[in-house]
């Protein structure tokens, strides 16, 4: 799907991307997508300001407004808990096996941030990913004063994962409780939680415990490729 | 007091308004600083309804979350599954048959309805008309009639699949019975349009309904109090609601032409002849008259779709055996079909690895879902962008320098519903 910039345009999500890519040389690579969808990855987290102002003022892209912001952490990405390919001695694998190692979490690239831009004047939308580099503490600049509607999708983005917004002015939790610990959409955050509110008889007030729900895997996750779809799809390369 | 004592200090007084407050739409908390009457500051506590839709829908197969999606704007159900069921569709690149297509278009409508519905009963209930809520609740029975009649259930429908619709439109409408409380004449009297098919009721329906929006125009649109607690209340100029990311009703009441239905059009729109309504100054009157103008819209476009449908008879899910369970009569012949069915029930079926965003124009606005899939039986990510969300995001500046009391007014014209703003 990932046209070079100087390739001839036959569909208009190749027509914006060249545009795209003659008004910022060099700062973004294509990712593929759908037909009809244009997505972009960020090269340097650094530029995000500038390119963003770009996407926005330029007369041919006039992103003039931003509909989502996503926080996507890809510890657990291409990880299956069954395999189902490769068979052992004892032939197939009939259940769910347990990951022979886990995902380290602080190697680099674990979180992106992803902008889903909209042109009212052109119709037409773009896909912005911006990848993380520090995993430790995920840090980005915040683009509400590009776009105001950032102000809440970028509090959320730091109440679930965790991702810090340099210049945001009221980085605070948003979805989750008051007094809430760790960033709950991450990957290695438990499904059930940590703590569960329970009312403690001799305190005579509602507490937090320790969860006493067991973590469990209803259906275990598969990957398994479908040749049908060979064609119509390649899987992406996940910039890291 | 005595000559020269200090004059007391006037400060701004911080209040609570919910999250318990008949006009918080569900459980909203805000944060009000007021100077006197006037709002200086307006602090939305949301979250109050997370549930963690997103996280929870990363650990089933994929059709196991169509019924979560009914559950974010649990006042317009279908048009969440449509955005939901579109985005993997878009991965599995399948196109579904032309007759589900059409069912989807009407239910949509009929969705929109059932929101302006409620959104206008409810909204004029805050500020003061009570009529205007039984009248339209009267109506909204109608509408999850049909929601029953094709799914099962009054409200959370579960009925869009990927690939289609779960089952084709019924040719016969459950019936009343005469009871203790309903004497046989009542009975009658209610069965009379529910004699024929599903789009015989609905159709009916149609016929009628526009009497009824004629009904609620009469009570308020020229109504003066009503003027007096809407004009000029939450006024949005249209370049701030594109920067605050406003859609639907609440980006087209500023006078911005966008619709998704026109712009970027899904499933049969584009076949659709209907038009789009727009406001012109941007405040919660003109937001009114958008809605209502669209629910007479969605009539229009709802017969559009009966006509379509009761002279085309055809499939409504695609043939595609890893999407779509086996019926029962193959699995009692067929061993094939007895293993898909197994796996489709146990371990869903793989979406091929890569990212969509598939949006729709649901009631509210946009209603987007971004779907990652790392080519597993479950989403790797899942991102519903709820249009209630940017619209609250915004309340503060739409309430600054108001009196406390337009606070419900701005609450109610932006259609809140906390399903989709917390998820």
């Amino acid at each position: 799907m990932s046209a070079p910039p100087d390739a001839p345009a036959d569909t208009p999500a190749d027509a914006l991307a060249a545009q795209i890519q003659a008004q910022l040389p060099g700062s973004l690579t294509r990712l593929p997508a759908p037909p009809g969808e244009l997505a972009f990855v960020l090269k340097d987290t650094a530029t995000l300001l500038t390119v963003c102002r770009t996407l926005r003022d330029a007369p041919q892209l006039k992103f003039e407004m931003l509909m989502d912001v996503a926080g996507l952490d890809l510890l657990h990405y291409g990880r299956e808990d069954w395999q189902t390919a490769g068979a052992t001695r004892s032939g197939f694998s009939r259940a769910r096996v347990a990951q022979e190692a886990p995902a380290d979490p602080s190697a680099p690239g674990r979180f992106a941030v992803v902008y889903q831009l909209l042109s009212v004047s052109h119709n037409r939308r773009l896909r912005l990913r911006a990848v993380i580099q520090d995993s430790d503490e995920p840090m980005i600049d915040s683009v509400v004063d590009v776009w105001a509607s950032a102000n809440w999708f970028e509090r959320e983005a730091f109440d679930l994962f965790g991702v810090l917004f340099r210049g945001h002015p009221d980085l605070r939790r948003i979805l989750t409780d008051y007094g809430f610990i760790g960033h709950p959409f991450r990957k290695d955050f438990p499904l059930s939680g940590n703590v569960e509110a329970h009312f403690d008889e001799q305190q005579r007030r509602v507490v937090y415990r320790p969860v006493s729900i067991t973590p469990r895997v209803l259906v275990p996750k598969v990957i398994r490729s479908d040749n049908r779809y060979q064609a119509a799809l390649k899987a992406p390369e996940v910039p890291r | 007091m005595a000559s020269g004592a200090p004059i007391a200090e006037i400060r701004n007084y911080t209040m609570n308004f919910g999250p318990q407050h008949p006009a918080a739409h569900g459980v909203l908390r805000l944060v009000l600083e007021l100077d006197g009457e006037t709002i200086q500051k307006a602090d939305p506590h949301i979250g109050l309804l997370h549930r963690g839709t997103e996280k929870l829908a990363e650990s089933k197969p994929f059709n196991q979350s169509i019924g979560y999606m009914d559950r974010l704007d649990y006042v317009s159900m279908m048009c969440n599954e449509h955005a939901y069921v579109l985005a993997i569709e878009k991965l599995l690149g399948m196109v579904p048959p032309e007759r589900a297509q059409y069912i989807r278009v009407m239910f949509d409508e009929v969705t929109r309805l059932l929101n302006h519905l409620m959104w206008l009963g409810a909204h004029a209930l805050d500020i003061g008309a009570m009529t205007v809520f039984l009248l339209a609740f009267k109506e909204r029975e109608e509408l999850m009639d049909a929601y029953e009649a094709v799914s099962g259930t009054r409200m959370h429908a579960t009925y869009y699949r990927p690939g289609g619709v779960y089952r084709d439109l019924p040719d016969s409408m459950p019936k009343y019975q005469a009871s203790r409380w309903r004497s046989q004449k009542d009975a009658a009297r209610l069965n009379e349009a529910r004699s024929g098919s599903l789009l015989d009721f609905i159709h009916a329906f149609t016929e009628r309904f526009p009497a009824a929006i004629d009904d609620y125009e009469t009570l308020l649109t020229d109504n003066r109090i009503w003027k007096q607690r809407t004009v000029n209340i939450g006024v949005v100029s249209p370049e701030r609601a594109m920067q605050l990311g406003f859609s639907g009703p609440m980006l087209r009441g500023s006078g911005v032409a966008w619709d998704l239905r026109k712009k970027q059009p899904y499933e049969c729109y584009a076949r659709m002849d209907f038009d789009i309504p727009v406001g012109v100054n941007g405040d919660c009157y003109d937001r009114y008259l958008v809605r209502v103008a669209e629910m007479r819209q969605s009539v229009r476009i709802v017969r559009q779709c009966i006509e379509w449908l009761r002279v085309n008879p055809g499939a409504v899910m695609i043939d595609d055996r890893k999407v779509r369970a086996p019926r029962r009569a193959e699995m009692k012949e067929d061993m094939e079909a007895l293993i898909h069915h197994f796996k489709f029930f146990s371990e869903g079926y793989e979406v091929p690895a890569g990212e969509t965003y598939a949006a729709v124009e649901a009631p509210k606005g946009e209603f987007g879902v971004y779907l990652v899939s790392d080519g597993a039986n479950k989403p790797y990510r899942l991102k519903c962008r709820a249009p209630g969300f940017a619209h609250l995001a915004a309340l503060e500046e739409m309430t600054r320098g108001h009196m406390l009391a337009d606070v419900v007014a701005v609450i109610g014209t932006q259609d809140i519903v906390f399903g989709e703003v917390d998820r």
